[in-house]
């Protein structure tokens, strides 16, 4: 779409080349291009064994800045936000430098083409995970900001989502770094681009939409008439509805709220309700003191065992002290 | 660190100027008194002819700027994109500028090793979201962009959407050219917000000639009268540039 041919072949290497980086003087062979952005190509390439993700970009700040995100994500413990961070370093190319860094490996099919595989009845499971994920990422402070299928990997078996592009993460409460038109709210009109946990959840309500019209759609009339009319020309999309519209209104506070208010729409399918968050929360403590029951079964073993072989310990002793 | 005011001209067109200054040579006018120029070129169908292009790549570079050429319907996102990608090229000037303050040699962010350089990228993260912001949009209206120029409206529109999810202020103006008597005619005076355009632009009257040049030389005469009015007011701290350039 775009003619930006000079930042394309600046960065452009062929498979089989030798990239070694400057400063930490690791070594990488390139072994294909798996894709390229409005910053940069990443490719797939061998680093000792194993196989990672290479990003190259003559713009440096752009590398710095992803960097940034990659960093601060890996300081959140068991985390599978974005992928992990290997190396930062610069090399050159054509006697031109060219910034790179190389992260984990992310392998399987986008969002759109593994529901396509795999069938519709794994949008749930998936948009599930997602929340859970981008919940995560909002109490951290930061803001996805460019979500779409196309940065969303399916790995597995077992299936599990992962976002792969954090060009346009951002920290909460700024300006949206990088944002795709379909998935915008300010696109359509139904809201700012200032970086909030609900501007992520309108775009999880796009993607919803794009897996009934894999081929997107262009504003007509815009805002909610023209989003709500096509969700309910979609039959697939008409069981989500009430969630989509809510979340397209901005209306869930948290990923949280409007993970809880997807599991109750599915649980209680045709029901639609606005906000059913608090009675989803009140699953909660059930489960927990579930969990704590388990745990004090568990305590009360060990107590008996404990006090048991103590005693035994201390008749040999008696038994010893009398013989 | 206080990088005062960035100053943008966003140059939109579909071709080449045929009347008056050359505009690369405008365009580092601009440059040497501290307003950057971006330009973007709009395509229809058609690509645009060499010439044009090498036009809009010379404009840009020689205007301290950016240039991107993009068919219409993908205009929106570009508008913004080129405009921020600008801000983030000037900020990091000045940051480089500080740098060699401190480090007192030539050295600027690339010659920092990787682990230092992300924290001097979070300052101008920071700078790009606090920072004052002066926009001037220039409109190509010769007789060629008629049928683009609701693109353009809805691209402006987008536009200050995008950068008025900033903290900084924002202030936009927008002139046309070729005018109706003029080579160059104000369209909107400088203001915070663009909706106002929406009313204006689709009584605007295509054709002519394309005076580019002349038109960066008044958009530049633009700002400093505005500067200048300023200063009879307060005194602020845009005496930034001169230094810089």
């Amino acid at each position: 779409m775009m003619m930006n041919s000079s930042l394309k072949n600046l960065c452009k290497v062929q498979p089989g080349t030798i990239i070694e980086g400057k400063w930490h003087k690791n070594r990488y062979t390139i072994i294909k291009e798996l894709g390229s952005g409005a910053n940069g190509i990443v490719y797939l390439a061998q680093f000792h064994n194993q196989r990672v993700a290479l990003k190259m970009s003559d713009n440096g700040m752009s590398i710095t800045s992803e960097v940034n995100v990659l960093k601060s994500f890996a300081k959140v413990q068991g985390s599978s936000l974005g992928p992990s961070l290997i190396d930062v370093d610069d090399c050159s190319v054509r006697r031109q430098t060219v910034s790179f860094y190389a992260m984990e490996y992310i392998a399987g099919p986008d969002l759109l083409t593994f529901i396509n595989q795999k069938g519709t009845g794994w949008i749930e499971v998936l948009m599930l995970q997602l929340l859970s994920d981008l919940h995560m990422l909002h109490e951290k402070g930061w803001v996805f900001g460019d979500l779409k299928p196309e940065n969303l990997i399916v790995m597995g078996p077992p299936p599990r989502i992962r976002c792969i592009d954090v060009g346009g993460t951002t920290i909460q409460g700024r300006a949206i770094k990088e944002f795709t038109e379909f998935y915008d709210r300010g696109y359509w009109g139904l809201g700012t681009r200032k970086a909030e946990p609900t501007y992520d959840l309108f775009a999880v309500a796009m993607i919803l939409i794009n897996t009934a019209y894999p081929k997107r759609f262009n504003k007509s009339t815009g805002g909610i008439t023209q989003l709500q009319e096509m969700i309910r020309r979609a039959k697939p999309l008409q069981k989500y509805e009430a969630v989509i519209v809510n979340a397209l209104h901005g209306r869930y506070q948290s990923a949280k709220e409007m993970r809880y208010d997807m599991i109750r729409n599915l649980n209680e399918p045709g029901k639609h309700t606005q906000s059913s968050y608090r009675k989803g929360s009140a699953k909660q403590p059930i489960q927990k003191s579930r969990q704590s029951q388990h745990k004090r079964k568990g305590g009360w073993l060990e107590t008996t065992l404990i006090v048991m072989v103590i005693s035994i310990l201390y008749m040999i002793y008696i038994y010893g002290q009398i013989g | 660190m206080n990088p005062g005011t960035l100053k943008q001209i966003l140059l939109i067109t579909d071709g080449c100027s045929n009347q008056g200054e050359d505009p690369v040579a405008m365009a580092a006018l601009a440059k040497e008194q501290g307003v950057t120029v971006n330009v973007i070129g709009v395509m229809e169908q058609d690509t645009i002819d060499e010439q044009g292009m090498k036009e809009i790549e010379g404009i840009a570079m020689s205007g301290g700027g950016v240039s991107q050429v993009v068919y219409a319907q993908s205009l929106s996102q570009t508008v913004q994109m080129v405009t921020r990608k600008a801000m983030t090229q000037t900020l990091q000037g000045v940051v480089n500028k500080e740098l060699q303050q401190i480090l007192g040699s030539t050295k600027t962010m690339e010659d920092l090793p990787p682990e230092q350089r992300g924290e001097v990228m979070e300052v101008v993260d920071e700078l790009g979201e606090n920072v004052k912001l002066e926009v001037l949009v220039l409109v190509d209206t010769s007789a060629s962009m008629k049928h683009k120029l609701p693109t353009v409206k809805e691209a402006l529109l987008d536009l200050s959407l995008s950068l008025n999810a900033r903290a900084g202020n924002n202030q936009f103006g927008v002139f046309v050219f070729p005018g109706k008597k003029k080579d160059v005619e104000k369209l909107l005076d400088w203001t915070p917000q663009l909706e106002s355009l929406t009313s204006i632009f689709p009584k605007l009257s295509t054709g002519g000639i394309t005076p580019t040049g002349p038109a960066i030389r008044e958009a530049l005469a633009y700002f400093k009268k505005k500067r200048s009015l300023r200063s009879l007011l307060s005194r602020d701290d845009e005496q930034f540039f001169e230094e810089s350039m």
